[in-house]
């Protein structure tokens, strides 16, 4: 993001926590999952704010709490300025043009009983003013034209069209409104790797076309890199790290980024050998029994006492502060090292075989 | 359809990015196996909706056609029973009682001598009302509150899944001997308002668990993010998903619900004659089955038939609402 | 040779049709080897693996021809009887979703001791003691505590775990595994595929991996078979095939991930959608999408053509397309 350039989107310290209850009638809140706990970022105009991050780290739930689909426990969502999340009745609804989403599954995020025009055509039929009645269907054929179906399609239903057209249809059901942020969700996981690169594509054109701002989320990190211009790491419900593209896949400093990327199947199998892999040991804790300090110190092959004790924050690391290498951004450790010594096998909660460092209760949200 | 390359014309140019654009744009739709089908081979003009598809679908429905016609029928002889018979059910000549089929009367007599025919005929209009006025009671207060028991969760849910499971606990036969005993009036409201009391549970618990399932798509997530209303996101995207097993589980109820009235009427906190209904006359006729079982035959087969055009009627309709099966 | 299948046809009977979903595969293992099968959804490559494992739905499926020789005898020719015996104890499947791949209303300990006590005749009290020496073997954090816990108390990747435990109890010769990481996280997903790894060594198993992931591929395979439309067009080991593909659908495949040094710009994508089933294209099936598609493409089903002695591909340019010439 330019300096000086007022954010589109500005995300303080939200946070969001389910309540755990037990009791039939009289309920009783035993706990909390912590689904995200703490999350600030920003979004420039015409700028792809990547959130990457494994299932259970809140990514989710921050799409989420940008469409309002749901109320956030604590922290504020700016658009222009404006936080959105105190907003009620019509002028939510009429933020709600400007920020729009995109679906991960292709499958349950159309209504199987509505034909393809009016499931395009339904963001006009809840705002009226966006379109004239009798101009509703042209538009819809427009935006067929423009993510690249046949506008004769119209009376169709989802069933009759394979994930990637699916994908294409929810695309333009977003872009009905002419927003400027796109929350995209997952958009391509559930697609094939042939129609994969399509849809990236047509994201992409999409952007420069419509002059779109992206919050695009996802768990493949060579997708995120590609499409993204910053990038942020979610773990449990935090960003624990976060700068440009470049800054993050090629210059990690936090120990749960390295390992992330050192994870990553890479399509060469030239570099199997070479490749030197940090294992991480057990899985993500439960998001309602998130550990103290760090949160990733559980998992952590650099954890000391420090990291049970304080939390770190997100911002440039000590070590780099002043410099003004792409190891200066923004890093949640409280040993931000820029090329991380692999551990050894064996050595530390090496490789493999450290008990769960926390009692595993299911799958968080995701 | 047929299967047209589809080109845009719109170049898509100012993107500056070279190699090729390829957006797919010439996919073919990969499982249209019917031609001219439901898109229809006309211009694509004329907005369609899940509900001129059905209709038109099931016009041409031989199921539908079938069943919609006895139903009509039914509906016909059920207002105007003197349309297709001459004699009354009440001339009753005790001197012919069992006697068999002669000429004029087709279906013989019953026990009492009186014309089978003729009274089932009469009887439609009972069993007809009973059936589908309980019907739509049931599915009527029974998917409201299931709905909304569904889609509000919480304590809401929990208190009505309570109150189901009591409704659930009361003995059918038992709680019609005590309520209707008390009921003075011989028409069939009381009856059907009956049905409606312990009949609305079974409803109410499916469709709660069909709004469960329906509200966790996606698809109801983007019309909440598009600022859809609660009303627009349970008519538009909620009910139409939710209703193919409350259609089904009530077109078999009405056969039931038809049965009971016979049961009730039977144990005599039903109908009483002078009143005139299928379950009355089969209930009547059981004693005699060994001498006369043509009195028996016929109701029951009235019966049977009308349950049946109900059941194809609602499969027909539950199909006709799911564009997958097209 | 361990496994061998030869020309395999497999089809399904559906309402609108027959769905040719397995046209001519053949493929080999041997033991130690690790055979990666790559396709998209709708290649055929799950059905190839149910049909050699025994566990197609039939119906609607039906094997239509062909021949799978395991060391040396034919599958196919097995009484069901004889063909179950060999599956779990010679053979076994790792399936992608574990959660629903396990028993919920039983323990992990009962559902590993099973194995022992169906094919071994174990009593419960030994296969219990075994079922938890797996659960150790499969690095599954204190297993004499968890062994009786139920699947739903693990998470994904114990859980994938434990499917593995399952699959290797009985020390199979071969081990077909079906997207067994899809469903995982990347940090997760590279522990299972480790362990997966590291069992295969010490054992020697042949393992069959069915995947759609080229990353994964790279990782642990000796050699692919690609798959498209129920067929195999290209065959290789792993190194040549992602330096110079042979064929234009492996190409494509490897050109559309996206990759640091074509940041910025345009992904490559291969253009359409992988046909229906029921109507797969004449000739080559690949041809409507092909970026080098001539003629003969439309009239002529191209065969297998041996590239070298160990590479073969199914493209009647794969000249021209192992030297990099696209359309």
């Amino acid at each position: 993001m330019a300096a000086g350039v007022e954010p589109i989107l500005e995300v303080c310290g939200l946070v969001k926590h389910y309540p755990l209850t037990r009791g039939v009638l009289i309920r009783k809140q035993v706990g909390a999952v912590k689904a995200v706990d703490g999350v600030d970022f920003s979004l420039g105009k015409g700028e792809t704010l990547g959130i990457v991050g494994e299932s259970g780290c809140g990514k989710s739930t921050v799409a989420k709490l940008l469409v309002r689909l749901e109320r956030p426990t604590a922290g504020a969502v700016k658009y222009k300025g404006e936080d959105i999340t105190v907003l009620s009745g019509r002028a939510r609804k009429e933020v709600s043009r400007n920020i729009q989403m995109v679906f991960q599954d292709p499958y349950t995020s159309l209504n199987p009983r509505m034909t393809v025009g009016d499931i395009i055509g339904e963001p006009f039929e809840i705002h009226p003013g966006a379109a004239p009645k009798g101009d509703r269907r042209r538009r819809v054929r427009e935006l067929l034209d423009v993510v690249g179906l046949n506008p004769e399609y119209i009376n169709r239903y989802p069933h009759q069209f394979s994930g990637g057209q699916r994908q294409r249809i929810g695309i333009a059901r977003g872009l009905a409104l002419r927003p400027e942020v796109i929350v995209a969700d997952e958009p391509v996981s559930a697609l094939d790797v042939s129609v994969q690169a399509q849809v990236i594509n047509l994201l992409d054109r999409l952007q420069s076309e419509f002059d779109l701002s992206y919050v695009f989320i996802a768990h493949d990190l060579s997708v995120v890199r590609h499409i993204s211009d910053r990038v942020a790491v979610m773990y449990l419900g935090r960003i624990v790290e976060t700068g440009r593209d470049t800054e993050i896949y090629d210059h990690p400093t936090h120990p749960y980024t390295q390992a992330l990327l050192s994870a990553v199947p890479v399509p060469d199998p030239g570099a199997r050998e070479r490749r030197e892999r940090i294992i991480l040991t057990g899985d993500v804790p439960s998001p309602t029994n998130v550990p103290s300090g760090c949160r990733f110190r559980t998992r952590c092959w650099k954890a000391q006492e420090r990291c049970a004790r304080e939390v770190p924050l997100l911002a440039v690391p000590e070590a780099f502060r002043g410099t003004s290498g792409p190891a200066a951004h923004a890093s949640a450790c409280h040993f931000a090292e820029e090329a991380a010594p692999v551990p050894g096998k064996g050595s530390g909660p090496g490789r493999h075989g450290a008990p769960d460092p926390a009692p595993e209760k299911g799958n968080g949200p995701g | 359809m047929p299967e047209q390359p589809y080109e845009p014309e719109r170049a898509i140019a100012g993107t500056g990015m070279g190699g090729t654009m390829d957006l797919g744009a010439s996919e073919a739709v990969t499982l249209d196996r019917t031609p001219g089908g439901p898109a229809g081979p006309g211009p694509a003009d004329r907005p369609r909706s899940l509900w001129s598809d059905a209709w038109r679908d099931l016009r041409r429905n031989p199921v539908f056609l079938v069943s919609g016609l006895i139903i009509v029928f039914l509906v016909f002889i059920s207002l105007w029973p003197s349309a297709i018979t001459s004699g009354s059910p009440f001339t009753c000549d005790l001197a012919k009682a069992q006697d068999g089929a002669q000429p004029g009367h087709p279906f013989g007599y019953d026990g009492q001598g009186c014309d089978v025919y003729t009274r089932t005929v009469y009887g439609a209009r009972t069993s007809v009302t009973v059936g589908l006025c309980a019907t739509l009671g049931v599915a009527l207060t029974g998917s409201v509150l299931g709905g909304l028991a569904g889609w509000f969760g919480g304590p809401w849910d929990s208190v009505l899944s309570r109150i189901t499971d009591v409704f659930f606990a009361i003995p059918v036969v038992l709680g019609g001997l005590v309520l209707l005993s008390v009921v003075t009036t011989n028409t069939v409201w009381p009856v059907v308002g009956f049905m409606v009391l312990l009949g609305w549970p079974q409803i109410s618990r499916i469709a709660r668990g069909s709004v469960i399932t329906v509200k966790q798509n996606d698809y109801v997530q983007a019309a909440r993010a598009l600022g859809a209303s609660d009303a627009r996101i349970l008519l538009r995207h909620i009910a139409p998903n939710a209703v193919a097993p409350v259609i089904v589980v009530a077109t078999i109820a009405l056969g039931t619900y038809i049965s009971l009235e016979a049961t009730l009427s039977y144990l005599g906190v039903g109908l009483k004659p002078p009143s005139i209904s299928w379950g009355i006359d089969i209930s009547a006729a059981s004693p005699y089955l060994r001498n006369a079982p043509h009195a028996l035959l016929w109701p029951s087969g009235a019966l049977a038939v009308t349950v049946l055009a109900f059941i194809m009627l609602g499969d027909a309709v539950r199909d006709a609402l799911d564009p997958k099966l097209r | 040779m361990l496994l061998e299948v030869r020309d395999l046809h497999v089809e399904f009977r559906t309402r609108d049709g027959i769905a040719h979903a397995v046209n001519g595969v053949s493929y080999s293992v041997e033991a130690g080897e690790t055979l990666a099968v790559l396709g998209e959804s709708g290649s055929g490559k799950s059905v190839t693996a149910q049909a050699v494992m025994g566990i197609l739905d039939v119906p609607p499926g039906r094997i239509t021809g062909g021949r799978i020789l395991f060391r040396g005898q034919d599958l196919l020719k097995l009484k069901g009887e004889e063909r179950r015996r060999i599956r779990g104890a010679e053979m076994a499947m790792i399936f992608q979703d574990a959660l629903s791949a396990l028993n919920p209303v039983l323990s992990v300990g009962d559902q590993l001791g099973e194995m022992f006590v169906v094919h071994r005749g174990m009593s419960r009290k030994d296969a219990r003691a075994r079922a938890v020496e797996l659960m150790d073997r499969v690095r599954i954090p204190a297993a004499a505590q968890r062994v009786r816990d139920y699947p739903h108390q693990f998470s994904g990747g114990m859980r994938q775990r434990i499917m593995i435990a399952m699959a290797l109890a009985l020390e199979p010769a071969l081990v077909i595994a079906d997207e067994p990481t899809t469903a995982l996280d990347v940090t997760v997903q590279a522990q299972v595929m480790d362990l997966l790894a590291d069992l295969q060594r010490e054992y020697r198993m042949g393992l069959t991996l069915i995947t759609h992931d080229l990353g994964v591929v790279a990782d642990v395979a000796d050699k692919i078979a690609v798959m498209y439309a129920g067929r195999i067009v290209e065959s290789a080991p792993v190194h040549d095939i992602y330096k110079a593909p042979a064929h234009p659908y492996t190409r494509g495949l490897l050109d559309s991930i996206p990759r640091l040094d074509r940041k910025g710009r345009e992904l490559y994508a291969i253009k359409g959608l992988p046909p229906s089933l029921m109507a797969v294209p004449a000739g080559c099936s690949f041809n409507p999408r092909c970026p080098m598609a001539q003629d003969v493409c439309r009239t002529d089903e191209p065969p297998l053509y041996e590239v070298d002695q160990q590479r073969g591909s199914a493209c009647h340019f794969w000249r021209e397309c192992l030297h990099g010439r696209r359309g």
